[in-house]
């Protein structure tokens, strides 16, 4: 982290700063994810990159003050190209004890810790299991503690409100927000406006909120507990228009993306799931659009509605997490045998069972991959980042129409909830999507296939003289009539598997960032990419000889995988599971890969990868 | 071919059009004979175009019926049926789409999708074959089955107690509820061409004979020489009569309905008159509740009411949405919110 301090207004310094990360804590009723993306809007618009996690708990409201009710938000922002929300905070702001107890000890020694000493009361310091006050009894020594009244000096601010007791308390998150917008040197340009606009019909609230934000940031400026404030310079990102979003809102928008390219219809059957909920919402907004959202009862009425409207010609879509897609598994076993193209957002979230619904996972690879009876593949693609959510989305639905298959979307909690500043894309500049019905009566064969790609014909309903019926029952090669003959179900079983095998013709290959060969080549898919990218960066930098290579398509693999990994002395697969990408790698090129796994509900940590890399090969540094 | 090609030709569509080429396999004897037959009857008079037709079924000897209707048809798994015909209703809402399923399919595995098809109101109309039995599984009792009966997996009598297709249609506000009989053609042929007509989710309940593992299940009531006086048939805005001489009826005695003898005082005027239109379900529920031997067993339409369909409002929605803010913007939805310029 490089530091520039110089004098400014007179009596504060200033210091530059590379990059920062926050990490905002409190009751889940203090509005911590609300000052977070705040904060990190007012960021990426000021041109940082940002990078952020939310970690909220799965109870809607646990009891305030208590250490399962608290809340976090943690953004890193920075001057330069960044892939990760920080490994850990260097600043925590902890709004109450609880917060304090849960968060700490992420908290490096000699990093800044903001409390809240309002609520270090007898009893919140009881609820959140402190026998004595952490503030006075010399635990906190080695961190750079700030003591601020936050809800006091809140609810002088706006004594003159018109609010009541209770509405004043529940500003205090603008005031935190409005001292780390000075301490940071942010504008409050942004979040005013978001506040006029989020409270238009309710100015005694929007006035409070952007008073008291405005009394945090001259607290910041006049009282002299902070010696320096700091600056993070803009980032040298690409050219182009940006915005800040998170990877289900670019999910949402590349599903109505493909949409738009194909000139067909989007329907989506979803039932509530965490995280896969805000694709439900983003969707049902676009009714300007003829999107079709539609609440199932269940999720297999959501993928038997999604199915339903790919036989009448729309793409279907539907969505879910872990839970829901065993449950989907028959029908996705079904759409597989009807051969339609229906595509699967799939969220994962940890497991087993319901596991940690709010926490990060990547143990739905194999379910994705396998989870259904018979031989039964399916298309497979996984964003790498929040921003790739928007062009893998519009990739799923490319593969299921271009070769008539059910085709995943496998992204994780992590890179759902989480937002990065996004390049908006040129329209003209995205793939189109050419998609043909049947129509023509003399050559129709619900069965026959695309010499080149094997998918059969869509020939949807309405169409005169295409009459025709399909089902779960095995087919008949070319008519698609029903077929319990032994040498025909070996032939269509194998003619599935290879429809799917062929969209490795379809797709890019797999690209190593480092040199193209060497002593490791670390090998990872899905939300890791922002963790294992820096921590090869790093060990390159240390002259080690590895390279990176992402996986965005797991089924099939793209054509040079095994090439690519052949060219290496050592893989290794860092994955948050027990090692299923492994398994898929070393069953197919029969390759003894290493493996690094994690199943926190939390993502990698840079170093973590980076250990292992040095475990692999940390003793051959070149100099 | 279309009905308009055909009435540009003067050829009408006729009940061969829509017999597909694929073989019938159900057991010689099977009530299912007659059913496909009625169904394929209705057909040519429903005005509609044969390639805007669908079938869609779940499993069971029921779902097999798609197969041999030379329409668009989808054989799908057990009991989600609903599930796909809603999404293709919903987005094709042009269709005529029918569901076609069972007793186990549609009230044990499927329950869940039939009674949230029923409470959407969705332009479907569903025809569920009762025969109180698995056939296809080859003879396990069905939700539908008698208390105590003995099967192949109640070697001592179930314990189960039956459910009411028809109760179960009414309290899920179904908008149209019928019942008919395999062997009453007549009746059947009306019913489903009732049912393929009306606005909204249709739901007709037909007692249907297993002869291979359920023989007989409806003959006390059902056969030919004893219908007229066990079979009550509803007629919407008539007193409820029935018995070959048209002399017994149903009459209101307090809260419940009793069987009474026409004359000595007692007139058509005393009957229970029965009125299909009526919003609130509860004397049609009352009607689903009698059975043979303690009423006639009642066939017919229960409840025919009109509300907008799940699929209507749902275009209705969009169509509003796009009056109202214009076309959707894709560009400008891209560069919603805050954004920013890198050079």
């Amino acid at each position: 982290m490089s530091r520039d301090v110089r004098k400014d207004n007179g009596h504060v310094k200033t210091e530059e700063l590379d990059r920062v990360t926050i990490r905002f804590a409190g009751d889940s009723g203090d509005g911590m994810q609300l000052a977070g993306l705040q904060f990190t809007n007012t960021s990426a618009v000021f041109g940082n990159d940002v990078s952020t996690i939310p970690d909220f708990p799965a109870e809607i409201r646990a009891p305030a003050g208590s250490i399962p009710g608290v809340s976090a938000f943690q953004v890193s922002f920075s001057s330069y190209d960044i892939h990760t929300p920080g490994d850990e905070p260097d600043v925590l702001v902890a709004m109450n004890p609880a917060a304090l107890k849960a968060h700490l000890a992420d908290l490096p020694k000699g990093g800044t810790l903001i409390v809240n000493t309002d609520e270090f009361t007898e009893s919140n310091l009881k609820k959140a299991n402190y026998a004595a006050n952490p503030l006075e009894d010399g635990s906190l020594n080695g961190w750079r503690v700030v003591k601020v009244p936050i809800s006091s000096m809140n609810a002088r601010a706006l004594a003159d409100s018109g609010l009541n007791t209770k509405q004043i308390d529940r500003s205090k998150n603008s005031f935190a927000l409005g001292l780390m917008f000075w301490l940071y040197e942010r504008p409050m340009d942004s979040t005013i406006r978001w506040f006029e606009e989020k409270f238009a019909k309710n100015p005694q609230v929007r006035d409070a909120n952007i008073a008291t934000m405005k009394a945090g940031y001259n607290f910041g400026e006049t009282a002299e507990l902070f010696p320096v404030h700091y600056r993070v310079p803009p980032a040298h990102l690409k050219p182009g228009k940006y915005r800040n979003i998170t990877g289900n809102e670019l999910t949402a928008l590349g599903f109505l993306a493909a949409s738009r390219l194909s000139g067909l219809p989007l329907f989506y059957g979803s039932y509530p799931i965490t995280p896969a909920s805000d694709i439900l919402h983003e969707l049902a907004k676009f009714k300007s659009f003829g999107v079709k959202t539609f609440q199932a009862e269940d999720e297999i009425a959501a993928i038997g509605a999604a199915i339903g409207a790919a036989f009448g010609g729309s793409l279907g879509l539907t969505g879910t997490s872990g839970p829901g897609l065993a449950l989907k598994s028959e029908a996705l076993g079904l759409a597989v045998m009807v051969e339609l193209p229906i595509v699967i957002a799939m969220i994962q979230r940890s497991g087993p069972s319901t596991g940690m619904p709010t926490k990060t996972d990547q143990a739905d690879l194999l379910q994705s991959m396998f989870g259904r009876n018979g031989e039964c593949q399916v298309a497979i693609v996984a964003p790498a980042t929040p921003a790739e959510c928007f062009s893998m989305a519009l990739e799923s639905f490319r593969i299921a129409v271009t070769h008539m298959t059910p085709t995943i979307f496998l992204s994780d909690g992590y890179l759902g909830t989480g937002a990065e500043p996004w390049r908006i894309p040129d329209i003209a500049d995205l793939p189109r999507i050419e998609v043909s019905y049947a129509k023509d009566p003399a050559t129709f064969k619900p069965y026959a296939r695309d010499p080149e790609t094997l998918a059969r014909p869509w020939a949807v309903p309405g169409t005169p003289d295409l009459e025709h019926r399909i089902g779960g029952l095995e087919k008949a090669d070319i008519t698609g009539n029903v077929s319990y003959d032994a040498a025909n179900h070996d032939k269509m079983v194998r003619l599935r598997a290879e429809k799917v095998e062929r969209i490795a013709n379809d797709i890019p290959e797999v690209q190593i960032t480092g040199d193209q060969s060497g002593e490791l080549l670390v090998l990872g898919w899905g939300s890791t990419y922002g963790a294992i990218l820096t921590a090869v960066q790093r060990a390159q930098a240390r002259g080690l000889s590895v390279s990176h290579a992402h996986l965005r398509h797991l089924s099939p693999f793209p054509k040079n995988l095994g090439d690519v990994i052949s060219r290496f002395e050592k893989v290794l697969i860092p994955e948050l599971n027990l090692g299923q990408l492994a398994l898929l790698v070393r069953g197919k090129y029969l390759v003894d890969a290493a493996t690094l796994n994690k199943v926190s509900g939390r993502p990698f940590l840079i170093r973590e990868v980076e250990e292992k890399i040095n475990a692999l090969v940390g003793s051959k540094v070149r100099v | 071919m279309s009905v308009e090609a055909a009435q540009g030709n003067i050829i009408p569509l006729q009940r061969k059009d829509f017999v597909s080429d694929q073989e019938v396999r159900w057991c010689p004897g099977c009530g299912d004979y007659s059913i496909l037959a009625q169904t394929q009857k209705v057909m040519p008079d429903l005005g509609v175009p044969r390639e805007n037709i669908v079938f869609i079924s779940g499993i069971g000897c029921s779902s097999r019926l798609p197969y041999y209707m030379n329409t668009y048809g989808f054989h799908s798994i057990h009991g989600r049926a609903p599930t796909i015909a809603t999404g293709l209703k919903a987005t094709r809402p042009e269709l005529h789409v029918f569901v076609i399923t069972g007793d186990g399919d549609g009230l044990s595995i499927g329950g869940n999708h039939l009674l949230h098809a029923m409470r959407r109101n969705i332009d479907l109309t569903i025809i569920l074959f009762n025969n109180r039995i698995y056939g296809l599984t080859k003879g396990q009792y069905s939700p539908t089955s008698e208390f105590g009966k003995r099967t192949k997996s109640s070697p001592y009598g179930t314990i189960d107690y039956p459910l009411n297709p028809l109760s179960v249609a009414l309290g899920a506000e179904a908008t149209f509820v019928a019942r008919s009989l395999d062997i009453d053609q007549h009746h059947l042929v009306s019913t489903i061409e009732r049912a393929a007509k009306h606005k909204g989710t249709s739901f007709i309940e037909v007692y249907q004979n297993c002869n291979v593992f359920n023989d007989g299940a409806y003959m006390e009531f059902a056969d030919k020489a004893v219908r007229p006086d066990r079979v009550l048939f509803l007629e919407h805005g008539k007193p409820m009569i029935f018995g070959k001489d048209r002399d017994k009826g149903i009459r209101m005695n307090g809260l419940h309905p009793e069987v009474v003898q026409l004359g000595n005082g007692i007139t058509e005027a005393d009957l229970l008159v029965h009125d299909e239109t009526v919003p609130e379900p509860a004397i049609a529920f009352m009607t689903t509740r009698m059975h043979w031997p303690e009423y006639p067993e009642p066939l017919g339409v229960f409840r025919a009411v009109e509300r907008p369909t799940y699929d209507a409002l749902m275009q209705e929605q969009i169509d509003d949405a796009t009056q109202r803010e214009g076309p959707g913007d894709f560009e400008a939805l891209l560069n919603e919110g805050d954004t920013w310029t890198v050079e």
